[in-house]
């Protein structure tokens, strides 16, 4: 009863073109590794000794109950954190105290749990201000806007509306992001960090407070996402379903530690697990 | 019906991301144009173009700066006198320095001094947000009224306090001065307003304009696409009181002729203020709009009296004035909080479906 409480994962080895990939380890490329890490706020410990890492291009997914430390993880994770103790290395490389633009220049894209659109400005915009990082050209060009400054947006501007169509959003293009209903802007912004090209994307609960259907939508973006464009995903999500199907490797906290790891199957019948969700028994 | 952009196709990237896209955009801001350039010099009188669209072109810019900051930047300033008072400062200073360089580019360098001075005192907007940014702004006003009143090397230690424009020339047309004519002046001013409102457009619609425009809307998020605040705040103070500044050079030399430190004062800043917010925070046409609204209105609601012919005693007439521009301002305010530009929007958008409004767009 407690494993299908947890969702099950017969989707995903019934379309073909994912059964390859859990038959065989395909991510043995170390992307991203956390290791010890711990995180207190005065005497909250929000995190502690917390390792895992993630492969190239896997969708890793980070579970757990509310409260758990996830959010607190990923915010670490892109920088707007400072843990204690602990390494985090990125691509190879230690890394200490980093300010958010600096994870966002070494190529880690985030989206937010509450959408965090910049709402005064149009679905376009708000796409195109992901391309931020790529665009050089100084304040000079900006001010006579032809030639360089000109060439270089409309060359984003294709960029961005390559996203615009794998998202199909094109019909809100032009209008402003804060009268979009929620799931759009789910969508926009997941757009936001896609422009970005990051070779790490943090999605914090994609899909909450969406219904089925918009569910399905986002779910077949990521897959995409992960399997057209090699990104790799670390998913914050509460819909077992969902996370059971996605997920190649899954993480699960509990009170701000780790209390298992490994495929959707392993992590789901880890009796921890269960108890963590489902409470223990007196 | 006005507004229909149909047939107007949009081929390529470049069309679509024009600064007007619609054609009747660009047909009308043409109109406007030729009549300030060529009708309104020749057609109009003297006092006409003295006392109103002088004024109103110099309160303009310094609404498009202050709008920068704060419609586009979001960061509250309430030292938009005193950055117009580095720029008319440091103006003068420059044209006593340099007596033969052409005063047109002394103008225009007198900003850099104010866009200095804007980055120092944008310093606390990297700690402090909104209201208490405000504050801080507010110590920006007076500490540099401060200096313009007791450091006498400003006003070149001259008894009166005042800074006296002395008389310059462009083509051997004196543009400054007591003998330069308004028509002149006028047309010195537009040209500087119209370029300078052309870049600021750019740099608004460009990469720096949007990083200005995220840290507004979501700084956390703007600082995960990789803005640093520190720069894009700065920048944004910094372009802001150069057009502060060049306004504030532009009111003393081509309009009031000489100046004393209580003409930036923090009055003037808070006319700047609502300027900004009637015209419209983050629109350009809106500084516009908001200057004509609180400088050229109550100069015609004045004339109404005597094109009456009513004989009012002048008090009476300056307070009729205040209530109606009062009631005007809550009148607008209640209808559209986002100010006469966002009004006039929403006019073209109902335009574009009228007289068919439930048809799609």
């Amino acid at each position: 009863m407690s494993a299908t409480a947890l969702g099950t994962s017969s989707q995903k080895s019934d379309s073909p073109e994912h059964v390859d990939q859990s038959s065989a380890p395909l991510h043995t490329e170390e992307l991203l590794s956390v290791s010890h890490v711990s995180l207190s706020f005065g005497g909250v410990k929000a995190i502690t000794d917390i390792s895992f890492d993630i492969m190239k291009g896997e969708v890793r997914a980070i579970i757990g109950p509310n409260g758990a430390g996830k959010t607190s993880m990923l915010n670490v994770i892109n920088g707007f954190y400072h843990p204690q103790e602990g390494v985090i290395s990125f691509r190879g490389k230690k890394r200490r105290r980093m300010k958010p633009h600096q994870a966002a220049a070494s190529g880690i894209a985030r989206t937010f749990q509450n959408v965090a659109l910049f709402k005064g400005m149009s679905t376009l915009d708000n796409i195109m201000s992901g391309r931020s990082l790529k665009m050089r050209r100084g304040f000079f060009w900006q001010m006579i806007h032809v030639g360089p400054a000109r060439n270089e947006e409309i060359r984003h501007r294709e960029k961005v509306e390559e996203i615009i169509d794998f998202l199909e959003i094109a019909h809100i293009r032009k209008q402003p992001v804060g009268k979009l209903p929620y799931g759009l802007q789910k969508r926009v912004e997941l757009g936001r960090a896609m422009a970005m090209e990051p070779d790490l994307l943090l999605l914090d609960e994609p899909m909450a407070g969406m219904n089925l259907e918009e569910k399905e939508d986002m779910s077949r973006f990521i897959i995409d996402l992960n399997t057209e464009f090699g990104t790799t995903i670390a998913l914050i999500e509460h819909d077992m379903g969902v996370v059971m199907d996605l997920a190649d490797r899954v993480v699960v906290l509990d009170y701000g530690k780790k209390i298992a790891d490994g495929t959707p199957e392993q992590v789901q019948s880890s009796q921890e697990v269960i108890d963590a969700y489902l409470g223990v028994g007196h | 019906m006005l507004y229909r952009e149909a047939g107007q196709f949009k081929t390529s990237y470049a069309a679509d991301q024009a600064l007007l896209p619609i054609a009747q955009d660009r047909i009308g801001l043409f109109v406007i144009l030729i009549s300030a350039f060529l009708f309104i010099p020749a057609f109009t009188s003297d006092f006409f173009i003295g006392a109103i669209m002088i004024p109103f072109l110099v309160f303009a810019l310094a609404a498009v700066g202050l709008n920068i900051l704060t419609g586009y930047a979001g960061q509250l300033s309430l030292g938009t006198g005193a950055f117009m008072g580095v720029g008319a400062y440091s103006c003068y200073k420059l044209a006593t320095y340099f007596p033969d360089t052409n005063i047109i580019i002394l103008i225009l360098c007198s900003g850099v001094f104010s866009a200095i001075a804007g980055i120092a005192f944008g310093l606390p907007s990297l700690r402090i947000k909104g209201l208490y940014l405000a504050i801080t702004t507010l110590a920006a006003q007076f500490f540099l009224e401060w200096c313009f009143l007791r450091i006498e090397w400003l006003y070149n230690y001259n008894d009166s306090g005042a800074i006296e424009v002395p008389q310059r020339k462009l083509f051997d047309i004196a543009i400054t001065g007591a003998s330069a004519s308004p028509v002149a002046r006028y047309l010195v001013i537009l040209s500087i307003v119209a370029l300078l409102t052309l870049v600021a457009a750019n740099v608004l619609r460009g990469r720096i304009g949007r990083s200005w425009m995220m840290i507004r809307d979501m700084d956390i998020a703007a600082e995960l696409m990789g803005i640093r605040p520190l720069y894009a705040k700065l920048s944004a103070f910094a372009f802001s009181s150069y057009y502060c500044g060049v306004a504030g050079a532009l009111m003393v030399f081509m309009w009031l002729g000489s100046a004393e430190v209580e003409a930036f004062d923090i009055n003037h800043s808070f006319l700047i203020l609502f300027m900004v917010i009637i015209g419209g925070m983050g629109s350009l046409t809106g500084c516009f709009m908001g200057a004509a609204f609180i400088w050229v209105l109550p100069v015609i609601i004045r004339a109404v009296p005597s094109m009456l012919g009513l004989d009012l005693i002048a008090a009476t007439t300056e307070h009729i004035t205040n209530i109606v521009i009062g009631v005007l301002i809550i009148f607008f305010l209640i209808v559209e909080p986002h100010g006469l530009a966002r009004l006039w929007q929403i006019a073209k958008e109902k335009l574009r479906t009228w007289p068919f409004p439930y048809s799609s767009t």
